[in-house]
């Protein structure tokens, strides 16, 4: 084989290669309020270094996303209970450890605006103005009876499936679950 | 090490980690090519995270002075 073709051929071998890119793709399928900050926390840090970040919220993780001044209706019993259930919003999370019975969680909240750490309202905020993707899993919707009229207004918010996790994933430097 | 002038000087401080990397990488557009800023922060992280961030973005973290209760970096944007 001449050297040209080789070089053609390396060069298409490279372009195929997996995590390539200067891209973040992350999973949140926790719903708790600690794993939410560290996921949002590395997102913005992400974006700040100059990476595309594209954030998938599955299972759990999609409770987080429920805008608490949207109402829906036409939801069956089951969809009912499970938004009953289910935490509405980002707000409404608490934390995965010394929750203790909302005690903990309020005193978490106390200390890190005390210690001036950027709440989640904040975090999203930046998020959204730094471009951060973030792809929700219809699938957990449809399971845990959300709606796509009770998910919060963010300015680069999209439905998707485990194929397009998989695609950013595939040509990502780095992949998270949180 | 080469002599330089800070343009301006950004008070960071009392903002734990993410936001003196984010805030600087919002500063960056601001800046013209071969500017320096001084940044003040009250983060220990940033002695590390400045550096990463800059290796990472292409700009260049030319010095990191610490001093009791703040810490001064100055960053040149090179691109």
């Amino acid at each position: 084989m001449d050297f040209e073709q080789e070089l053609q051929a390396l060069k298409a071998k490279v372009e195929e290669m997996p995590g390539q890119e200067n891209k973040l793709s992350m999973i949140v399928f926790s719903g708790e309020l600690d794993k939410h900050l560290a996921a949002m926390i590395i997102a913005t840090g992400a974006a700040a270094m100059g990476m595309k970040v594209v954030m998938f919220y599955t299972f759990w993780g999609t409770a987080a996303l429920r805008d608490p001044k949207k109402k829906v209706g036409g939801k069956d019993f089951m969809s009912k209970m499970f938004g009953f259930m289910l935490p509405k919003g980002r707000n409404k999370i608490v934390l995965s450890k010394m929750h203790m019975a909302g005690m903990g969680t309020a005193m978490m909240k106390g200390l890190m605006k005390k210690k001036n750490v950027a709440s989640l309202d904040q975090l999203y905020e930046i998020a959204g103005m730094m471009g951060v993707e973030i792809k929700v899993c219809e699938m957990s919707m449809d399971l845990m009876g959300f709606k796509r009229e009770e998910i919060i207004d963010y300015p680069h918010l999209d439905f998707c499936g485990v194929a397009t996790f998989l695609a950013n994933a595939k040509e990502s430097a780095v992949q998270l679950f949180i | 090490m080469e002599s330089y002038t800070p343009v301006r000087v950004l008070n960071y401080k009392g903002l734990p980690c993410p936001m003196p990397i984010v805030k600087m990488s919002q500063e960056i557009p601001k800046m013209a090519i071969g500017d320096v800023v001084e940044v003040h922060t009250t983060d220990p992280g940033s002695i590390a995270d400045f550096p990463a961030w800059a290796k990472t973005t292409g700009q260049t973290v030319l010095e990191i002075k610490q001093e009791p209760g703040l810490i001064r970096v100055f960053v040149k944007r090179q691109k």
